[in-house]
Formats: C-alpha cells, structure tokens, sequence
C-alpha cells in the first residue's frame, strides 16, 4: 500500500518537474520561463520528498524532521527567489516577448523618480 | 515497483538537468541564467530524494537539505547582484 502512495506521488513530482523544466526550455521570454518553473521548484519537489518522507516513515517507523525541513524550505525559498529574479529581470530591461498584452509597470521607473522629486 | 518507478524518476530528473542547462548555456539574459541555475539546484535535491528512495538508505537528506538551502542563498545573492550592483546594502550611497 505504501508503496502504491509513494510511486503516485513520485509520478507526481516527476510530471510537474518535467513540465516546468520543458518550459524552460521552451517558452519565449524570461517572465514565462519563471512562470514554468516556479511550480515545477515548489509542487514538484514537494511531492517527491513528501513521498520519500512516506516511504520511511511506515516502512522503518520514527519520523525524520529534515526531510520535512528540505520541504519548508523549498515551499519558502522557492516564491522567495522566483520573485526577487522578476524584479530584477524586470528593472535591468530584459525584453519581454513581442506579443505582451499588458505591462503594468511602464513607466513606472519614472513614476518613482517624480514622487521621489516632490510636487 | 518503487524500484521501476524510481529508475524512470532518474531518468525523467536528469533529463530536466540537461533541459536546464542548455538554458544556462544558451540563456538570453542574466536573469534567464540565474532561473536556470536554480531549477539545476531543485532538481539536484529531488534527484537525492528518489536515490534515498531507490536504494532504501536515510542518510542522503542532509545533502538535500544543504543543496536547497545553498541553492536559495545563491539564487537571492545573484538576484540582488542583477538588481543593483550589490549583493550586500551597506546604506552608504
């Protein structure tokens, strides 16, 4: 039985990290990329230790704390960086793809530099 | 079946790997290389999870552990370089 539950959650992981490494690959410009592989870093790598987390847990007994640790810090670390890199992506002008529909953020780089100014 | 299972997880993991670092090597932008730099890292810590699995021993999570953390820690420096300059804001310019 625990070795039904542990090969479905390892079969999950490695969908969601295929995919999000595939989009890597694949997709045209930096903000997708990121988009791609942010869910691949935290539903995929969180499903896989989750599963090993499982498999020891019923099938030598005692729960070991570091394996539930990597997944907080994964789960944490993950948004964290994928957020810090768009930003800066996005503030040393990296091109976004030809086909954008919306930037919020036009302009706002001398939107900062007038409110800084004052009236 | 864990067994079968976790030799196609390698498999499918090193794969990803490869996928990454052609985009390291490829990559447009800095940033895109950094992203990349950081899927190698979170793949690396999956991989250790299904050898762990594979071949039945408990001891590899320390290394899944450090390699996240490094991976975080590297990812949020080279973030901050891209952004500013500086990796870290002494507040003096």
């Amino acid at each position: 039985m625990i070795e039904v539950i542990t090969s479905l959650l390892l079969l999950v992981g490695a969908v969601f990290t295929f995919a999000g490494s595939l989009g890597l690959l694949r997709l045209p410009d930096i903000f997708c990329r990121m988009h791609a592989t942010g869910k691949s870093s935290t539903l995929g790598v969180s499903s896989i230790v989750l599963a090993s987390f499982l498999y020891f847990t019923f099938s030598e007994g005692g729960v070991n704390i570091k394996e539930l640790l990597t997944i907080v810090f994964v789960f944490l670390g993950g948004p964290v960086g994928t957020h810090m890199i768009a930003r800066a992506a996005y503030r040393s002008q990296v091109p976004l793809h030809e086909r954008t529909v919306v930037d919020e953020w036009k302009g706002i780089e001398e939107d900062i530099a007038r409110s800084e100014k004052g009236p | 079946m864990i067994a079968v299972v976790s030799t196609l997880m390698t498999l499918v993991l090193a794969a990803c790997i490869v996928m990454a670092a052609y985009r390291v090597i490829k990559g447009p932008s800095q940033p895109d290389r950094v992203i990349a730099l950081d899927t190698i890292g979170i793949n690396i810590v999956a991989l250790i999870m299904v050898l762990e699995v594979k071949s039945g021993s408990r001891d590899y999570v320390d290394a899944a552990l450090v390699i996240a953390l490094l991976a975080f820690v590297g990812t949020v420096a080279l973030a901050k370089y891209l952004a500013g300059g500086t990796v870290i804001d002494r507040g003096d310019h």
